[in-house]
């Protein structure tokens, strides 16, 4: 099946749906792919390089014309949707849910529509996660921004010219954005603290390095389905908004990163904690999209409000295109895996499959959005079976009585044997005792590696059992001489062989 | 040509050389030393036997001491490392053979004169001795034939097998009897011979009834009836130095075979009895559930993998033996190192088909021994390893033996290499272990599947890299 790459239209949109890298691997798999020329430019791919992975470069009403399945970062315009044709296989971002008219354009165009946003967030489909890609831009880009916003260092240092205090980065919200600035903003040296409404995040705070904020408030979950947050009680924001008008003060950089699916975004820094904010600090609202996290924020621009930057970007991954573009185009390409099950260039769009059908808003022409609830939630319901207990193979307690009734038996079998045995028998017996502990003690502490070696070399000295048959060679019994020579013969056989290979494994063993 | 005293005073020395030679094998650094002492132990012991008791035949002596010899260092020289086992188990039917002869010579020796307790004592000896020697002989035979691929690896499990192990025991009392009592009045070599063939199919039908993955504890425990054979002549040759290294050996093999059997979670009973797991059928139920789905990968991903990885275990299974993968897996190992990576190997104690077969293995390719590990030292490292690479192991990394502790491998430890981040298992296709048990790791979400021969695969790994 052709694959059809075309420009994205969208103004300031610098990203690609798939890279040269992606490309090639794609061929493997057995699709044509065409790219409208100039596709890549804005993020430093060049036809030249798609060309060389093995890709045609097109002209944009072919790659319209001539595809079966149509590749986009960004959902379709008016214009390019009126160019589908019914059969085509739309893969792109399109947001069902915000964009009805698209939906229902899409459905009479009969086409079949997979949306990158609205793969359930199941930890199979992890590897075509979209959003989280971009969220993880998103928060990396974030803390660049502020750094570029901010007059100071992030790290601490001690100069010859006096002392730098670190940055303090406050970030709301540690969900993959959130957590991704919290792991750059650490790495550039500043101090970190992070909330999030969602308790089970704290650890994941915790192992960035950074400091979780407590809320003095009991016992609210607002992990919501899905992995995402949920609106809490008016309390708990009450409580909330107390902790970061009391952080506002302190720190010189707030990202905020809380979105709740489906609903503007919640106000969490208003104008009076800007204000409250040291001069030259910088906020940065990754929210700005869904109306902003800062009362104060201007989406897609940078405004400052009393002596503080507030950057309301709306376009950060697309400002790291080639970032994200490669991970955007590995996303796909996994989708595409999941879709392609004979790896031979025919997509399959199986409504069977959880991940396929939760991404599948459109097929053939026929709406299939919302789907039906998703099965899992990221964060797996309490029905998941307890972890098998680790099974402790605990040998039922051992009496004490039976040890010692063992003793008490082979020491009176000892005593019965020793009443009849000869001494003769007894001296040699004691030996035989003896040596058994000295054996058991000594092979204790040989080393598990070294197990071979002792096997052959016990096998080499267990033929000690020549001894006995030198003893009888002597013999004037023909026979006798001649059965003792036969097991001299084999004996030493065991003897050389034994000893050769044990050395011969032993020089191996290197350091 | 030289007194008992010398004699007595040499045998002290062989044996206390012996126990330094065992001792030695406590590092690797010691352990050359260990076998040098062995040999010099082994050496003063025959000379002075030599010297000491031997009064005629030197002809014949020297022959076969020459020539076996001789046999014994090309058989050495030649073998290969993946043969280790197959030699071990051979040079363990000598032994046996060896106790065999060398108890029928004494027992037609006409020089010896006991009467009474005395007699029947040295004929319990003998007869103990022969025993023992036959049923090393036999099971060691079976066991070379079962490692090196003659017989099949598949358990022998014929019906009632364990009435007839009893019957065979009864019999073999029943004989000894029979022979104590006729060799007062002078006879006694009918039972005797009757008791070696009874010995002789014991051991063919106790190791036939063992299973492949088994094989480390059979060889191990054949290594131990060695040593029981040698310390029984000792008894019937009124002979210390045999009784010492008798027992020495006899209890090195049987420690052993208690350490594989606890590293497998098996009783040493169950192991003897045969077959795997004594419920029977029971094998097969666990597999019955789709279980899910495989992710496979190829060897390019694999080198990419490994180069951004930090941390790599491999584990390496008999799989490696049989495509004789080893020195590739060093190459990769070296090429890895050099590059910052933290390469250490995982052993599991019965991988392979001997004790310390994979040490064996690795070391021959020359893989540095001081990064392979034992499972117990590595077993919690395995949240920071980046990468485990399995190559031809199953069931020694199978999760089911710790959350299935009614499965057939349930209890046994394994290298748990699931909780790492990616786990990549070389395997020729989808086929159980030996213990026919489906292993869930190979559909864990972290897993990916490299199919193929384990050295070709690895061969273009290495190219990639």
């Amino acid at each position: 099946m052709k694959i059809g790459i075309p420009r994205e239209l969208f103004a300031g949109e610098k990203r690609v749906a798939t890279t040269p890298e992606v490309a090639s691997q794609l061929i493997k798999m057995g699709f044509d792919i065409a790219v409208e020329s100039n596709a890549g430019a804005a993020a430093n791919y060049s036809d030249e390089q798609y060309a060389a992975a093995g890709c045609s470069i097109s002209t944009v009403d072919k790659i319209w014309n001539e595809s079966d399945i149509i590749m986009k970062v960004r959902g379709p315009d008016k214009q390019e949707s009126m160019r589908l044709k019914s059969g085509q296989t739309l893969i792109s971002f399109l947001w069902p849910a915000q964009n009805p008219e698209l939906l229902q354009m899409l459905a009479e165009r009969g086409v079949t529509a997979i949306a990158m946003d609205s793969i359930p967030r199941i930890s199979r489909a992890q590897k075509m996660d979209a959003l989280s890609s971009m969220a993880n831009i998103a928060g990396y880009r974030a803390v660049v921004e502020a750094a570029q916003h901010f007059g100071r260092f992030f790290t601490g240092q001690i100069t010859a010219a006096g002392k730098v205090m670190p940055a303090k980065v406050l970030v709301i919200g540690a969900g993959v954005a959130g957590l991704a600035a919290i792991g750059t903003a650490k790495s550039m040296g500043a101090i970190v603290r992070s909330f999030d409404t969602r308790p089970e995040v704290q650890e994941q705070i915790e192992s960035m390095d950074a400091e979780f904020l407590l809320l003095d408030f009991e016992d609210e979950d607002g992990s919501g389905e899905g992995g995402y947050a949920k609106t809490m009680s008016k309390e708990f924001i009450e409580a909330e908004m107390a902790l970061f008008a009391e952080q506002a003060k302190e720190v010189d950089i707030i990202i905020t990163t809380a979105l709740i699916p489906g609903r503007p975004a919640p106000k969490l820094i208003t104008a009076d904690m800007v204000e409250s904010m040291k001069d030259g600090s910088v906020v940065v609202d990754l929210a700005a999209e869904q109306g902003g996290n800062c009362e104060l924020t201007e989406p897609e621009k940078v405004a400052i409000h009393h002596g503080v930057t507030l950057i309301g970007y709306t376009d950060l991954p697309s400002r790291m295109a080639a970032q994200s573009s490669q991970l955007y185009a590995s996303n796909l390409r996994h989708l595409l895996t999941d879709l392609t099950p004979e790896k031979d260039g025919r997509i399959i769009v199986d409504m069977e499959d959880e991940v396929i059908r939760g991404a599948t808003i459109c097929k053939d022409g026929e709406t299939t959005w919302p789907p039906p609830a998703p099965k899992l939630s990221a964060a797996p319901p309490k029905s998941e079976p307890a972890p098998a207990p680790v099974p402790v193979v605990e040998e039922k307690k051992k009496s004490v009585a039976g040890p010692i009734i063992g003793m008490v038996t082979a020491g009176l079998a000892l005593l019965g044997m020793g009443a009849v045995a000869p001494e003769s028998f007894m001296a040699h017996f004691t030996v035989f005792v003896l040596a058994c502990f000295i054996g058991y003690m000594v092979i204790w502490n040989v080393s598990a590696a070294l197990h071979t070696p002792l096997m052959s070399v016990t096998n080499a000295i267990s033929s000690i059992i020549i001894i006995g048959a030198l003893i009888q060679i002597s013999s004037d019994n023909e026979m006798i001489t001649w059965i003792a020579a036969g097991t001299v013969f084999i004996a030493s056989i065991n003897i050389a062989g034994g000893f050769a290979v044990t050395r011969r494994m032993l020089e191996m063993f290197r350091r | 040509m030289i007194n008992a005293g010398v004699i007595t005073v040499s045998y002290i020395i062989a044996t206390i050389l012996f126990i330094l030679a065992l001792g030695g094998l406590s590092n690797q650094e010691t352990a050359r030393r260990g076998n040098y002492y062995g040999m010099i132990g082994m050496a003063i012991a025959l000379i002075a036997t030599v010297l000491g008791v031997v009064t005629q035949h030197y002809t014949i002596l020297f022959a076969a001491l020459v020539v076996g010899g001789s046999i014994g260092l090309f058989a050495a020289r030649r073998v290969q490392m993946t043969q280790m086992p197959e030699l071990v188990a051979i040079l363990h039917s000598l032994v046996g053979l060896a106790a065999v002869a060398v108890g029928y010579a004494n027992f037609m020796d006409p020089t010896h004169h006991l009467v009474g307790v005395e007699l029947t004592i040295h004929d319990i000896e003998t007869y103990i001795g022969i025993l023992i020697g036959a049923v090393t002989l036999s099971g060691s035979v079976i066991a070379f034939g079962k490692l090196s691929g003659r017989i099949g690896g598949t358990p022998l499990t014929l019906p009632g097998r364990h009435y007839m192990n009893l019957a065979l025991l009864i019999g073999a009392i029943w004989f000894g009897y029979q022979f104590v009592v006729q060799s007062a009045g002078g006879g006694g070599m009918e039972p005797l011979i009757i008791m070696t063939v009874i010995a002789l199919l014991f051991g063919i039908h106790m190791v036939m009834a063992i299973g492949g993955a088994d094989m480390p504890v059979v060889v191990s425990m054949l290594n131990s009836y060695s040593g029981w054979a040698a310390a029984a002549t000792g008894f019937m040759l009124g002979n210390d130095l045999l009784i010492v290294t008798g027992a020495l050996v006899g209890s090195s093999g049987a420690i052993l075979s208690y350490i594989m059997c606890r590293a497998m979670n098996r009783k040493f009973l169950a192991v003897i009895a045969g077959g795997f797991g004594t419920g029977g059928g029971k094998a097969a139920t666990t597999t019955g559930d789709e279980q899910g789905e495989v992710i496979a990968i190829d060897s390019e991903e694999t080198a990419a993998l490994l180069l951004d990885a930090k941390e790599v275990m491999i584990i390496p299974g008999y799989g490696m033996a049989v495509a004789q993968a080893q020195h590739v897996v060093n190459e990769i190992t070296k090429v890895l190192r050099d590059k910052g990576v933290n390469v250490r190997f995982g052993i599991h104690p019965v991988a392979g088909r001997m004790p310390g077969h994979m040490n064996v293995l690795l070391a021959e390719a020359k893989v540095p021994y001081d990064i392979v590990f034992e499972m117990d030292e590595i077993n919690d490292d395995f949240p920071d390893i980046d990468v485990s690479i399995v190559i031809g192991a199953n069931d020694i990394v199978n999760p089911s033996a710790l959350t299935d502790p009614d499965g057939p491998i349930g209890g046994m430890p394994v290298l748990e290499c699931w909780n790492g981040k990616v786990s990549i298992v070389l395997k020729r296709s989808m086929a159980t272990g030996y213990a026919g048990v489906q292993n869930p790791l190979f559909f864990k979400e972290n897993t990916r599947m490299l199919f193929g021969d384990a050295k070709d695969t690895l061969d273009a790994v290495f190219k990639a890299l």
